[in-house]
Protein backbone atom coordinates (compact mmCIF):
# COMPACT_ATOMS: atom_id res chain seq x y z
CA UNK A 1 0.00 0.00 0.00
CA UNK A 2 2.90 2.08 0.64
CA UNK A 3 5.06 1.35 -2.04
CA UNK A 4 7.56 -0.41 0.31
CA UNK A 5 9.04 -3.45 -0.55
CA UNK A 6 8.03 -5.82 2.31
CA UNK A 7 10.40 -6.79 4.41
CA UNK A 8 11.28 -9.25 7.32
CA UNK A 9 12.39 -7.60 10.34
CA UNK A 10 14.84 -8.90 12.94
CA UNK A 11 15.52 -11.76 10.48
CA UNK A 12 18.96 -10.64 8.70
CA UNK A 13 21.61 -12.64 10.28
CA UNK A 14 23.74 -9.54 10.61
CA UNK A 15 26.94 -10.31 8.93
CA UNK A 16 25.89 -8.86 5.48
CA UNK A 17 28.30 -6.68 3.82
CA UNK A 18 26.13 -3.31 5.40
CA UNK A 19 27.46 -0.12 6.85
CA UNK A 20 24.63 0.73 9.52
CA UNK A 21 24.13 4.15 11.51
CA UNK A 22 24.96 2.12 15.02
CA UNK A 23 22.83 2.55 17.77
CA UNK A 24 22.19 1.95 21.13
CA UNK A 25 18.86 2.01 23.37
CA UNK A 26 19.77 4.37 26.59
CA UNK A 27 19.11 3.79 30.03
CA UNK A 28 15.72 2.82 30.50
CA UNK A 29 15.35 5.06 33.32
CA UNK A 30 16.86 8.01 31.31
CA UNK A 31 13.70 7.07 28.93
CA UNK A 32 11.21 6.88 31.88
CA UNK A 33 12.10 9.90 32.88
CA UNK A 34 12.07 12.25 29.37
CA UNK A 35 8.73 10.69 29.62
CA UNK A 36 7.76 11.61 32.88
CA UNK A 37 4.47 13.98 31.70
CA UNK A 38 3.39 11.94 29.31
CA UNK A 39 0.61 9.06 29.53
CA UNK A 40 0.31 7.34 26.75
CA UNK A 41 3.57 6.64 24.04
CA UNK A 42 3.75 6.01 20.27
CA UNK A 43 7.36 3.84 20.24
CA UNK A 44 8.73 4.23 16.68
CA UNK A 45 11.16 1.55 15.71
CA UNK A 46 13.26 1.51 12.19
CA UNK A 47 13.78 -1.56 10.14
CA UNK A 48 16.58 -1.10 8.85
CA UNK A 49 19.63 0.23 11.15
CA UNK A 50 18.04 0.15 14.38
CA UNK A 51 16.54 -3.38 13.99
CA UNK A 52 20.29 -4.97 12.74
CA UNK A 53 21.84 -3.55 16.09
CA UNK A 54 18.76 -4.94 18.18
CA UNK A 55 18.23 -1.18 19.16
CA UNK A 56 14.88 -0.79 17.72
CA UNK A 57 13.19 -3.53 15.53
CA UNK A 58 10.44 -5.42 16.50
CA UNK A 59 11.33 -7.04 19.11
CA UNK A 60 12.79 -4.54 20.73
CA UNK A 61 9.78 -2.22 20.24
CA UNK A 62 7.81 -5.29 21.91
CA UNK A 63 9.84 -5.42 25.33
CA UNK A 64 10.04 -1.32 25.61
CA UNK A 65 6.19 -1.83 25.18
CA UNK A 66 6.38 -3.85 28.13
CA UNK A 67 8.36 -2.18 30.39
CA UNK A 68 6.82 1.07 29.79
CA UNK A 69 3.61 -0.65 30.60
CA UNK A 70 4.74 -1.84 33.84
CA UNK A 71 5.90 1.32 34.42
CA UNK A 72 2.39 2.96 34.30
CA UNK A 73 2.21 3.99 30.93
CA UNK A 74 -1.26 3.45 29.08
CA UNK A 75 -2.29 3.42 25.35
CA UNK A 76 1.42 2.28 24.27
CA UNK A 77 1.45 2.09 20.42
CA UNK A 78 4.36 0.52 18.34
CA UNK A 79 5.24 0.84 14.77
CA UNK A 80 8.61 -0.37 13.08
CA UNK A 81 9.09 2.16 9.90
CA UNK A 82 10.59 0.56 7.06
CA UNK A 83 13.61 3.13 7.67
CA UNK A 84 12.90 5.86 10.30
CA UNK A 85 14.95 8.28 8.64
CA UNK A 86 12.42 8.64 5.48
CA UNK A 87 10.51 11.68 6.12
CA UNK A 88 7.51 10.94 3.74
CA UNK A 89 7.48 7.06 4.91
CA UNK A 90 6.84 8.71 8.96
CA UNK A 91 4.46 10.81 8.06
CA UNK A 92 2.31 8.30 5.76
CA UNK A 93 2.66 6.00 9.18
CA UNK A 94 1.39 8.48 11.08
CA UNK A 95 -1.33 9.50 8.56
CA UNK A 96 -1.91 5.31 8.53
CA UNK A 97 -2.22 5.11 12.27
CA UNK A 98 -4.14 8.21 12.77
CA UNK A 99 -5.71 7.34 16.04
CA UNK A 100 -2.91 6.03 17.32
CA UNK A 101 -0.36 9.04 16.23
CA UNK A 102 -3.34 11.62 17.36
CA UNK A 103 -4.12 9.83 20.89
CA UNK A 104 -0.34 9.83 22.02
CA UNK A 105 0.89 12.19 24.03
CA UNK A 106 4.82 11.63 23.39
CA UNK A 107 6.39 9.47 20.75
CA UNK A 108 9.68 7.13 21.73
CA UNK A 109 12.04 6.21 18.74
CA UNK A 110 13.87 3.75 18.94
CA UNK A 111 16.59 4.73 16.17
CA UNK A 112 18.81 6.86 15.12
CA UNK A 113 19.37 10.31 15.66
CA UNK A 114 18.02 10.77 12.05
CA UNK A 115 15.36 8.98 12.82
CA UNK A 116 14.12 10.60 15.61
CA UNK A 117 14.32 14.21 13.95
CA UNK A 118 11.97 12.12 11.14
CA UNK A 119 9.62 11.77 13.44
CA UNK A 120 9.61 15.38 14.84
CA UNK A 121 8.85 16.13 11.13
CA UNK A 122 5.42 13.74 11.33
CA UNK A 123 4.28 15.35 14.07
CA UNK A 124 4.29 18.44 16.54
CA UNK A 125 4.13 16.35 19.81
CA UNK A 126 6.66 15.53 22.30
CA UNK A 127 9.78 13.79 20.81
CA UNK A 128 11.94 11.23 23.10
CA UNK A 129 14.87 9.99 21.81
CA UNK A 130 15.38 6.80 23.04
CA UNK A 131 18.94 5.49 22.02
CA UNK A 132 22.43 6.99 21.27
CA UNK A 133 23.92 7.27 18.06
CA UNK A 134 27.29 6.42 18.11
CA UNK A 135 29.24 6.04 14.34
CA UNK A 136 28.42 4.83 10.99
CA UNK A 137 29.87 1.27 11.58
CA UNK A 138 30.56 -2.04 9.75
CA UNK A 139 29.48 -4.87 10.22
CA UNK A 140 31.86 -7.36 11.37
CA UNK A 141 29.71 -10.44 12.72
CA UNK A 142 26.29 -11.01 14.40
CA UNK A 143 26.19 -7.53 16.70
CA UNK A 144 29.75 -6.69 16.19
CA UNK A 145 30.36 -3.07 14.17
CA UNK A 146 33.67 -1.10 13.64
CA UNK A 147 33.49 2.18 12.69
CA UNK A 148 35.79 2.49 9.58
CA UNK A 149 34.03 5.73 8.01
CA UNK A 150 33.43 9.41 9.89
CA UNK A 151 31.40 10.94 6.66
CA UNK A 152 34.28 13.92 6.30
CA UNK A 153 32.87 14.77 3.19
CA UNK A 154 35.91 14.51 0.73
CA UNK A 155 37.55 10.71 0.90
CA UNK A 156 40.97 10.72 0.76
CA UNK A 157 41.79 7.19 1.68
CA UNK A 158 43.60 6.03 -1.81
CA UNK A 159 46.63 7.69 -0.35
CA UNK A 160 46.27 5.44 2.52
CA UNK A 161 45.92 1.82 1.25
CA UNK A 162 41.91 2.63 1.40
CA UNK A 163 42.54 2.49 5.02
CA UNK A 164 41.13 5.85 6.73
CA UNK A 165 43.35 7.00 8.99
CA UNK A 166 40.81 10.40 9.56
CA UNK A 167 38.75 7.85 11.27
CA UNK A 168 40.40 4.73 12.67
CA UNK A 169 43.25 6.62 14.13
CA UNK A 170 41.84 7.94 17.77
CA UNK A 171 43.56 11.70 16.28
CA UNK A 172 42.52 11.38 12.78
CA UNK A 173 46.24 12.25 11.49
CA UNK A 174 47.30 12.32 8.28
CA UNK A 175 50.92 11.63 7.90
CA UNK A 176 52.14 8.83 10.00
CA UNK A 177 51.91 6.84 13.74
CA UNK A 178 52.48 9.46 16.11
CA UNK A 179 54.22 8.20 19.49
CA UNK A 180 51.37 6.63 21.68
CA UNK A 181 51.66 3.45 18.71
CA UNK A 182 51.90 0.29 21.40
CA UNK A 183 52.71 -2.82 19.38
CA UNK A 184 50.23 -2.37 16.48
CA UNK A 185 47.83 -1.07 18.86
CA UNK A 186 46.63 2.10 19.56
CA UNK A 187 47.48 3.81 23.01
CA UNK A 188 43.91 5.57 23.39
CA UNK A 189 42.41 1.80 23.81
CA UNK A 190 44.32 -1.37 23.65
CA UNK A 191 41.84 -3.68 21.66
CA UNK A 192 41.79 -1.27 18.92
CA UNK A 193 44.20 -1.26 15.76
CA UNK A 194 46.93 1.44 15.24
CA UNK A 195 45.77 2.69 12.22
CA UNK A 196 48.92 3.84 10.78
CA UNK A 197 50.74 0.40 11.42
CA UNK A 198 47.97 -1.12 9.04
CA UNK A 199 48.26 1.25 6.95
CA UNK A 200 51.91 1.21 6.87
CA UNK A 201 51.63 -2.63 5.71
CA UNK A 202 49.32 -2.38 3.33
CA UNK A 203 51.19 0.26 1.37
CA UNK A 204 53.99 -1.86 2.01
CA UNK A 205 52.51 -4.91 0.44
CA UNK A 206 51.31 -2.46 -2.96
CA UNK A 207 54.69 -1.71 -2.80
CA UNK A 208 53.97 1.76 -2.40
CA UNK A 209 56.03 3.20 0.65
CA UNK A 210 57.43 5.80 -1.94
CA UNK A 211 53.35 7.53 -1.36
CA UNK A 212 53.47 6.63 2.39
CA UNK A 213 56.40 9.78 2.20
CA UNK A 214 54.12 12.26 0.34
CA UNK A 215 53.15 14.99 3.39
CA UNK A 216 49.68 15.29 3.58
CA UNK A 217 48.20 18.91 4.08
CA UNK A 218 45.03 19.33 7.03
CA UNK A 219 41.90 18.11 6.24
CA UNK A 220 39.64 20.82 3.94
CA UNK A 221 37.26 20.51 6.97
CA UNK A 222 34.98 22.96 4.50
CA UNK A 223 34.47 19.80 2.08
CA UNK A 224 31.14 19.84 3.06
CA UNK A 225 29.10 22.90 4.86
CA UNK A 226 27.61 21.37 7.45
CA UNK A 227 24.69 20.66 8.17
CA UNK A 228 24.81 18.49 5.12
CA UNK A 229 22.33 18.56 2.01
CA UNK A 230 21.98 17.41 -1.43
CA UNK A 231 19.59 17.74 -3.93
CA UNK A 232 20.45 15.12 -6.20
CA UNK A 233 17.86 16.10 -8.80
CA UNK A 234 19.68 18.57 -9.47
CA UNK A 235 23.53 17.74 -9.28
CA UNK A 236 25.08 16.85 -12.92
CA UNK A 237 27.25 14.34 -11.56
CA UNK A 238 24.82 12.18 -9.75
CA UNK A 239 22.52 12.26 -12.77
CA UNK A 240 25.84 11.08 -14.83
CA UNK A 241 25.22 14.45 -16.85
CA UNK A 242 28.48 16.57 -18.25
CA UNK B 1 67.69 35.69 22.46
CA UNK B 2 68.58 32.74 19.75
CA UNK B 3 70.81 30.96 22.58
CA UNK B 4 69.06 27.36 21.80
CA UNK B 5 69.69 27.79 17.95
CA UNK B 6 73.35 29.45 18.24
CA UNK B 7 74.73 26.84 20.29
CA UNK B 8 72.83 23.81 17.93
CA UNK B 9 74.48 26.12 14.97
CA UNK B 10 77.79 26.14 16.49
CA UNK B 11 78.29 22.29 16.57
CA UNK B 12 78.73 21.95 20.15
CA UNK B 13 76.91 18.95 22.53
CA UNK B 14 73.79 20.95 23.67
CA UNK B 15 71.88 20.50 26.34
CA UNK B 16 68.26 21.23 27.18
CA UNK B 17 66.21 21.13 30.11
CA UNK B 18 62.74 20.76 31.03
CA UNK B 19 59.90 23.13 32.74
CA UNK B 20 56.56 21.43 33.36
CA UNK B 21 54.34 24.38 34.73
CA UNK B 22 52.04 24.14 37.03
CA UNK B 23 48.18 23.51 37.95
CA UNK B 24 47.12 26.70 39.81
CA UNK B 25 49.28 30.30 40.49
CA UNK B 26 51.61 29.22 42.77
CA UNK B 27 54.25 29.49 40.38
CA UNK B 28 57.67 29.63 42.98
CA UNK B 29 58.68 26.33 42.98
CA UNK B 30 58.93 26.76 38.64
CA UNK B 31 60.69 29.81 38.93
CA UNK B 32 62.96 28.43 40.95
CA UNK B 33 63.54 25.45 38.93
CA UNK B 34 63.88 28.15 35.96
CA UNK B 35 65.89 30.20 37.87
CA UNK B 36 68.53 27.31 39.22
CA UNK B 37 68.57 25.95 35.09
CA UNK B 38 68.46 28.84 32.87
CA UNK B 39 72.04 29.65 33.22
CA UNK B 40 73.34 26.27 32.96
CA UNK B 41 71.76 24.93 29.93
CA UNK B 42 71.08 26.18 26.62
CA UNK B 43 67.36 25.89 26.30
CA UNK B 44 64.17 25.10 28.58
CA UNK B 45 61.42 23.04 26.93
CA UNK B 46 58.03 24.26 28.40
CA UNK B 47 55.74 21.90 28.02
CA UNK B 48 52.17 21.93 26.94
CA UNK B 49 49.29 20.74 28.82
CA UNK B 50 51.64 17.69 29.10
CA UNK B 51 49.80 14.28 29.14
CA UNK B 52 46.38 16.19 28.36
CA UNK B 53 46.70 17.66 31.85
CA UNK B 54 45.04 21.57 31.69
CA UNK B 55 48.06 23.72 33.08
CA UNK B 56 49.47 26.74 33.17
CA UNK B 57 50.37 27.86 29.29
CA UNK B 58 53.75 27.11 27.72
CA UNK B 59 53.92 30.20 25.87
CA UNK B 60 53.23 31.98 29.17
CA UNK B 61 55.92 30.63 30.81
CA UNK B 62 58.51 30.61 28.29
CA UNK B 63 57.76 34.36 27.81
CA UNK B 64 59.03 34.31 31.61
CA UNK B 65 62.35 32.10 30.77
CA UNK B 66 63.20 34.69 28.11
CA UNK B 67 62.58 37.79 29.98
CA UNK B 68 64.95 36.37 32.61
CA UNK B 69 67.49 35.85 30.35
CA UNK B 70 67.40 32.29 29.48
CA UNK B 71 65.99 30.56 26.26
CA UNK B 72 62.94 28.73 26.03
CA UNK B 73 61.83 26.11 23.93
CA UNK B 74 58.06 26.70 23.86
CA UNK B 75 56.38 23.10 23.14
CA UNK B 76 52.59 23.23 21.22
CA UNK B 77 50.47 20.89 20.70
CA UNK B 78 47.76 20.12 17.95
CA UNK B 79 45.63 18.57 20.40
CA UNK B 80 43.71 22.12 21.83
CA UNK B 81 43.76 24.31 19.08
CA UNK B 82 42.69 24.53 15.31
CA UNK B 83 44.79 26.36 12.96
CA UNK B 84 43.16 29.51 13.41
CA UNK B 85 44.60 29.33 17.16
CA UNK B 86 48.03 27.50 16.02
CA UNK B 87 48.84 30.58 13.93
CA UNK B 88 47.89 33.21 15.71
CA UNK B 89 49.83 31.63 19.03
CA UNK B 90 52.79 31.36 16.95
CA UNK B 91 52.64 35.29 15.95
CA UNK B 92 51.68 36.07 19.79
CA UNK B 93 54.55 33.75 20.84
CA UNK B 94 56.96 35.62 18.51
CA UNK B 95 56.08 39.01 19.92
CA UNK B 96 57.11 37.83 23.07
CA UNK B 97 60.28 37.19 21.65
CA UNK B 98 60.42 33.33 21.64
CA UNK B 99 61.77 31.96 18.95
CA UNK B 100 62.26 27.73 18.93
CA UNK B 101 59.03 25.96 18.96
CA UNK B 102 58.53 22.39 19.33
CA UNK B 103 55.60 20.97 17.00
CA UNK B 104 53.76 18.17 18.48
CA UNK B 105 50.85 16.16 18.01
CA UNK B 106 49.90 15.93 21.51
CA UNK B 107 48.84 13.04 23.87
CA UNK B 108 45.10 12.17 23.18
CA UNK B 109 42.48 13.99 25.73
CA UNK B 110 41.60 10.60 26.91
CA UNK B 111 45.07 10.13 28.83
CA UNK B 112 44.57 13.47 30.35
CA UNK B 113 42.47 14.95 33.12
CA UNK B 114 39.49 16.27 31.00
CA UNK B 115 38.45 13.38 29.50
CA UNK B 116 35.31 14.50 27.94
CA UNK B 117 36.74 17.27 26.19
CA UNK B 118 36.70 17.61 22.31
CA UNK B 119 40.40 17.13 21.07
CA UNK B 120 40.99 18.98 17.80
CA UNK B 121 43.99 18.05 15.62
CA UNK B 122 43.21 19.95 12.97
CA UNK B 123 47.28 20.18 12.32
CA UNK B 124 49.32 17.59 13.28
CA UNK B 125 52.71 17.55 14.07
CA UNK B 126 53.93 16.98 10.73
CA UNK B 127 51.53 19.98 8.86
CA UNK B 128 52.51 22.08 12.06
CA UNK B 129 56.18 22.45 10.89
CA UNK B 130 55.29 22.81 7.47
CA UNK B 131 53.45 25.85 8.97
CA UNK B 132 55.68 27.38 11.22
CA UNK B 133 58.25 27.33 7.92
CA UNK B 134 55.79 28.96 6.11
CA UNK B 135 55.50 31.37 8.61
CA UNK B 136 59.06 32.40 8.59
CA UNK B 137 58.47 32.86 4.78
CA UNK B 138 56.39 35.24 5.63
CA UNK B 139 52.83 33.29 4.95
CA UNK B 140 50.01 32.01 6.98
CA UNK B 141 48.63 28.62 6.26
CA UNK B 142 46.35 30.03 3.98
CA UNK B 143 48.61 31.78 1.78
CA UNK B 144 47.87 34.92 2.86
CA UNK B 145 51.19 37.07 3.24
CA UNK B 146 52.34 38.14 6.87
CA UNK B 147 52.95 41.87 7.69
CA UNK B 148 56.62 40.55 9.12
CA UNK B 149 57.38 36.89 8.99
CA UNK B 150 58.26 34.69 11.84
CA UNK B 151 62.21 33.69 12.83
CA UNK B 152 61.29 30.60 14.87
CA UNK B 153 63.85 28.00 14.64
CA UNK B 154 61.54 24.86 14.10
CA UNK B 155 61.63 21.66 16.26
CA UNK B 156 60.01 18.14 16.48
CA UNK B 157 60.31 14.94 18.20
CA UNK B 158 60.90 11.46 17.36
CA UNK B 159 60.43 7.70 19.21
CA UNK B 160 63.39 5.42 18.78
CA UNK B 161 61.72 2.68 20.69
CA UNK B 162 58.73 2.60 18.88
CA UNK B 163 57.41 -0.69 17.83
CA UNK B 164 57.10 -0.74 14.74
CA UNK B 165 60.63 1.52 13.86
CA UNK B 166 59.77 1.23 10.18
CA UNK B 167 56.83 3.78 9.93
CA UNK B 168 58.20 5.84 12.71
CA UNK B 169 61.29 6.21 10.40
CA UNK B 170 59.35 7.26 7.69
CA UNK B 171 57.65 9.76 9.57
CA UNK B 172 60.59 11.12 11.36
CA UNK B 173 61.99 11.78 7.21
CA UNK B 174 58.62 13.54 6.43
CA UNK B 175 59.13 16.11 9.36
CA UNK B 176 62.49 16.81 7.95
CA UNK B 177 61.19 17.04 4.66
CA UNK B 178 58.68 19.55 6.15
CA UNK B 179 61.48 21.44 7.82
CA UNK B 180 61.84 20.32 11.11
CA UNK B 181 65.44 21.69 12.23
CA UNK B 182 66.15 20.32 15.85
CA UNK B 183 64.84 16.87 16.73
CA UNK B 184 64.70 15.52 20.62
CA UNK B 185 63.07 12.01 21.14
CA UNK B 186 61.61 10.34 23.52
CA UNK B 187 62.67 8.78 26.64
CA UNK B 188 65.90 6.47 25.61
CA UNK B 189 67.69 4.11 27.82
CA UNK B 190 69.12 1.41 25.46
CA UNK B 191 71.97 2.95 23.96
CA UNK B 192 73.08 0.81 21.70
CA UNK B 193 69.76 1.31 19.96
CA UNK B 194 69.64 4.52 20.06
CA UNK B 195 73.47 4.88 18.35
CA UNK B 196 71.71 2.48 15.99
CA UNK B 197 68.75 4.84 15.36
CA UNK B 198 71.51 8.24 15.45
CA UNK B 199 73.85 6.31 12.63
CA UNK B 200 70.16 5.70 10.59
CA UNK B 201 69.67 9.56 11.16
CA UNK B 202 72.79 10.65 10.46
CA UNK B 203 71.90 8.84 7.11
CA UNK B 204 69.08 10.79 6.25
CA UNK B 205 70.02 14.15 7.51
CA UNK B 206 73.20 13.95 5.28
CA UNK B 207 73.77 17.29 3.67
CA UNK B 208 71.04 19.17 6.02
CA UNK B 209 71.19 21.09 8.48
CA UNK B 210 69.24 18.42 11.17
CA UNK B 211 70.39 18.33 14.79
CA UNK B 212 69.08 15.28 16.69
CA UNK B 213 68.84 15.52 20.93
CA UNK B 214 68.89 12.25 22.69
CA UNK B 215 65.73 12.32 25.77
CA UNK B 216 67.04 11.56 28.80
CA UNK B 217 63.83 11.07 31.60
CA UNK B 218 65.86 10.32 34.70
CA UNK B 219 65.22 7.24 36.81
CA UNK B 220 63.93 7.90 40.01
CA UNK B 221 63.05 4.13 40.98
CA UNK B 222 62.76 0.21 39.96
CA UNK B 223 58.93 0.52 39.98
CA UNK B 224 59.04 3.69 37.58
CA UNK B 225 60.97 2.00 35.24
CA UNK B 226 59.13 -0.62 35.38
CA UNK B 227 56.07 1.36 35.16
CA UNK B 228 57.26 3.09 31.76
CA UNK B 229 58.10 -0.46 30.23
CA UNK B 230 54.23 -1.42 30.86
CA UNK B 231 52.30 1.81 30.40
CA UNK B 232 54.37 3.89 28.29
CA UNK B 233 54.22 3.41 24.61
CA UNK B 234 57.88 3.80 22.81
CA UNK B 235 59.82 3.95 26.20
CA UNK B 236 61.85 0.95 26.63
CA UNK B 237 64.26 0.64 30.20
CA UNK B 238 66.93 -2.61 29.32
CA UNK B 239 66.88 -5.56 31.98
CA UNK B 240 70.58 -4.47 32.98
CA UNK B 241 69.49 -1.17 33.82
CA UNK B 242 66.32 -2.13 36.16
CA UNK B 243 69.16 -4.55 37.71
CA UNK B 244 71.59 -1.67 37.95
CA UNK B 245 68.48 0.12 39.52
CA UNK B 246 67.72 -2.31 42.03
CA UNK B 247 70.99 -3.11 43.07
CA UNK B 248 71.21 -0.30 45.50
CA UNK B 249 68.33 0.51 48.56
CA UNK B 250 65.63 2.15 47.39
CA UNK B 251 66.91 5.63 48.93
CA UNK B 252 69.48 5.72 46.52
CA UNK B 253 67.75 4.63 43.62
CA UNK B 254 67.41 8.85 42.56
CA UNK B 255 71.12 8.84 42.99
CA UNK B 256 71.41 6.15 40.90
CA UNK B 257 68.94 6.70 37.93
CA UNK B 258 71.09 10.49 38.14
CA UNK B 259 74.46 8.52 37.53
CA UNK B 260 72.84 6.59 35.08
CA UNK B 261 71.61 9.69 33.38
CA UNK B 262 75.03 11.18 33.55
CA UNK B 263 76.26 8.28 32.02
CA UNK B 264 74.27 8.54 29.14
CA UNK B 265 74.73 11.78 28.25
CA UNK B 266 78.75 11.65 28.53
CA UNK B 267 77.95 8.07 26.05
CA UNK B 268 76.42 10.39 23.38
CA UNK B 269 78.84 13.14 23.96
CA UNK B 270 81.89 10.91 23.57
CA UNK B 271 81.34 8.84 21.30
CA UNK B 272 79.47 11.73 18.99
CA UNK B 273 76.18 9.60 18.73
CA UNK B 274 74.15 12.72 18.44
CA UNK B 275 74.31 17.09 18.26
CA UNK B 276 73.06 17.03 22.61
CA UNK B 277 70.75 16.11 24.76
CA UNK B 278 67.34 16.94 26.20
CA UNK B 279 67.06 16.16 29.91
CA UNK B 280 63.69 15.64 31.39
CA UNK B 281 63.63 14.91 35.68
CA UNK B 282 60.09 15.65 35.22
CA UNK B 283 59.37 18.02 38.35
CA UNK B 284 62.47 17.18 39.78
CA UNK B 285 64.96 19.83 37.74
CA UNK B 286 66.62 20.80 40.94
CA UNK B 287 68.65 17.44 40.18
CA UNK B 288 70.13 18.39 37.11
CA UNK B 289 72.73 20.63 37.87
CA UNK B 290 74.34 17.95 39.82
CA UNK B 291 73.31 15.16 37.14
CA UNK B 292 75.50 17.73 34.80
CA UNK B 293 78.18 17.75 37.01
CA UNK B 294 78.47 13.78 37.23
CA UNK B 295 78.91 14.36 33.94
CA UNK B 296 81.66 16.52 34.29
CA UNK B 297 79.64 19.35 32.51
CA UNK B 298 79.78 21.93 35.29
Amino acid sequence: MDGWPARQVGAGSGTEDVELIISKQKPFEEILESLSANESVYIVGCGECATMTQTGGETELAAMKTRLEEAGKKDVATDVAHSACHELDMKRIFRQNKEAAEGADAFLVLACGAGTQAVREGTTKHVVPGANSLFVGNVKRQMVFEEKCSLCGECVIEAYGAICPVTRCAKGILNGPCGGTNNGKCEVDSEKDCAWVLIYKQMKAEERLDEFMVIHGPKRWNAVERPGRLDGREADEVKGAA
Amino acid sequence: MAKYREACESGKFVISGEIGPPKGTEVNGMLHHIELLKDLVDGLNVTDNQSAVMRLGSMAVSHEIVTRGGDAIFQMTCRDRNRLALENDLLSAHFLGIRNVLCLTGDHVSVGDHKDAKEVYDFESVQLIQCVKRMNEGYDWAGNELGGATDFYIGAVVTPESDPIEPQKLKYEKKIAAGAQFFQTQAVYDMENFQRFAEYSRGVTEGKDVKLMAGLVVLTSVGMAKYMNKFVPGVFVPDDLLEEMASVPKEDALKKGMEICARHIRFCMDNKVCDGVHVMAIGKEEIVPDILKMADLL
